[in-house]
């Protein structure tokens, strides 16, 4: 199944021209600077906008083909839609912007109230009006109003943008529980790498209205492509680890990644279960022997594909480390002198602390230094 | 009643009616017109703005002769109107009621426009996203939005309608009980011989009146926005 999207649209003078295919259910990121179109792209999905010509098929129903003149009205697409600024009716209680969305929704649902207000945690609030309730609140209700249309489609856009840190903190799980829960297709605005690191299954990487690559969020978060929009300080590799077993007495639990294995302090995990983990490069060190003595427990082997300068006096390293997995390292160029680090070497990616990216554990583990 | 006569409270009452029977003859033309004029564009554009004014600029008593060229017996309109629904306007109150709602026309527009342009358009998107058709958006989203300014500008229009007096008098005449507002009276007690009390009655009630209409229209504005939390 898929979600087909071939569109172009001038404003003024930018032009938006877009290409991409994504597999569904999943999270596609459309990731990129502001201004580079990907709102325009997603109010063309929506309905919202018009484009000069194009193509929107979402597992085999047209809902815009220019060149066949098919253009679905935006109201009967059942594509939801969660806006920035949340866009509740003033109006209308919570309970009120809810009931607005089921009364409306134009299929079978199968996702009910009671459960959408579960989700989402959302029963405290149902009986506000919409003005006392904060800026994470109100986010929370906007996505439970969105996904009582029972769309087959949940477009966000920039959904955390306007909040601050800690409501991020506070909103991010939620949206993780609905990629996990739900296998309702998203397609997620943003241009924070931390939330796509989280959330994507997919990665759209756009650039000044065009798509530069796109692909799966652990082949994208290696590439060089994203390495220019994404700082120094967040690069790194995501990788959908699968849990070995999970040691009680010690806490920690073995992730196989690539062909190697690390552990992480986690619990609640059962064998086989995915654990997302972000490898900063930062928290990298390269080894060209197998690493001896050292507090840094995890350690994987793989082969150098290529070492390239980071744009801030740095090199990043690639490391094959084997079943389609690469992982990121920064090292300084000194490092890459005296080491002779090139394509083709054998080398042992020595990792200092694991950053896990699994709903049950939004933020970062403790690093496993000092662990026995 | 309050020490009025007969006759003054009669015209109390026929304004009051007139001015109701006048706002319900505008508002929906008016928001039609505030929609057209707010959320389309289209050639001609500014001149219905300027024609939907232009009450304001004439002398009510033209509007008062036009009104009775195209409504009065022989009119263009007023003939069909007799022949098909046996609906006479000259000489009666809803002959007044038709010339105030001209004469207070652009008032309408205008107020029910200032909310309308105050509407988010956003949140009209967030609802089509949610399912709702146009009809339902409007009456759903934007109808509720524009109601602070939509009651603030009815009130104001309904203050006004008591006091119209040019365009009454030249399409409906002056006949007591049946066209003689509060204005219309006050004109006819000041030409009376003796009439000065009378006179002086009805215009503190005029004052009083258009006092209330302001001061409920603002209170009423201010409940409305409260209750939206802004």
């Amino acid at each position: 199944m898929t979600l087909k999207v071939a569109l172009a649209k001038r404003l003024g003078s930018f032009l938006l021209d877009v290409d991409f295919e994504l597999p569904t259910p999943g999270v596609a990121a459309l990731f990129g600077p502001s201004g580079c179109g990907k709102s325009t792209t997603i109010n063309i999905i929506a309905g919202l906008l018009a484009a000069d010509r194009g193509e929107v098929a979402l597992d085999g129903t047209v809902l815009l083909d220019s060149r066949r003149q098919i253009d679905i009205a935006a109201e009967r697409r059942r594509i939801g839609y969660v806006f920035q600024d949340a866009r509740l009716f003033p109006h209308l209680s919570v309970a009120g912007n809810l009931g607005y969305a089921q009364r409306r929704a134009r299929a079978a649902p199968y996702v009910s109230l009671d459960q959408v207000i579960g989700l989402l945690d959302i029963a405290p609030l149902t009986r506000r009006r919409v003005h006392q309730l904060s800026g994470g609140e109100r986010q929370r209700v906007a996505i439970a109003r969105a996904l009582l249309s029972q769309p087959r489609l949940l477009l966000l856009d920039e959904p955390l943008a306007a909040l601050d840190w800690a409501r991020r903190e506070e909103i991010l799980p939620y949206l993780e529980t609905l990629r996990d829960r739900l296998s309702i297709p998203m397609i997620y605005v943003s241009h924070q790498f931390s939330e796509v690191s989280r959330l994507a299954t997919h990665i759209v990487l756009m650039q000044a209205g065009r798509v530069v690559e796109q692909g799966d969020i652990g082949r994208m978060s290696v590439s060089p492509k994203l390495r220019a929009m994404v700082g120094p300080e967040e690069i790194g590799a995501v990788i959908d680890g699968a849990v070995i077993d999970h040691d009680a007495s010690s806490g920690l639990t073995r992730v196989r990644v690539g062909d190697g294995e690390i552990r992480v302090q986690s619990a609640g995990l059962g064998q086989g279960e995915r654990l997302r983990v972000h490898l900063l490069a930062r928290d990298v060190i390269v080894s060209t022997q197998p690493a001896q003595h050292l507090s840094v427990r995890n350690q994987l082997c793989g082969v150098v594909s290529a070492v390239d300068d980071d744009g801030a006096s740095a090199d990043l390293v690639s490391i094959d480390i084997g079943s389609g997995a690469s992982i990121l390292a920064r090292v300084t160029k000194a490092a890459t002198r005296e080491l002779e680090l090139r394509a083709g070497q054998r080398a042992w990616a020595l990792i200092k602390s694991v950053s896990l990216r699994s709903h049950s554990f939004p933020r970062r583990a403790r690093p496993l230094e000092h662990s026995r | 009643m309050m020490g009025l006569t007969h006759g003054e409270s009669e015209a109390l009452l026929l304004s009051l009616s007139v001015a109701w029977r006048s706002l319900l003859i505008s508002l929906p033309p008016a928001v039609g017109f505030a929609w057209l004029l707010t959320r389309r564009r289209f050639v001609g554009r500014t001149l219905l703005d300027a024609l939907v004014h232009l009450p304001i600029v004439l002398p009510p008593v033209a509007v008062g002769y036009v009104l009775l060229l195209l409504f009065g017996t022989r009119g263009f309109i007023g003939a069909w109107l007799e022949h098909w629904f046996g609906i006479v306007l000259v000489f009666t109150r809803n002959g007044a009621a038709l010339a105030t709602a001209v004469m207070t026309f652009p008032v309408m527009v205008r107020a029910i426009r200032i909310s309308l342009e105050n509407v988010d358009r956003g949140l009209e998107d967030a609802a089509r996203t949610l399912g709702a058709h146009p009809l339902d958006r409007f009456a759903t989203i934007t109808v509720p939005l524009m109601l602070p300014g939509l009651l603030a500008g009815a009130i104001m229009a309904f203050s006004a309608a008591l006091g119209e007096f040019g365009a009454v008098i030249t399409f409906v005449s002056n006949i007591p009980g049946q066209t003689r507002t509060l204005p219309l009276a006050l004109y006819s007690a000041l030409q009376e011989p003796g009439g000065e009390h009378s006179a002086a009655r009805l215009a503190v009630l005029s004052v009083l009146l258009g006092l209330t209409g302001l001061l409920l229209s603002e209170w009423f504005a201010r409940r409305v926005r409260r209750l939206l939390g802004r």
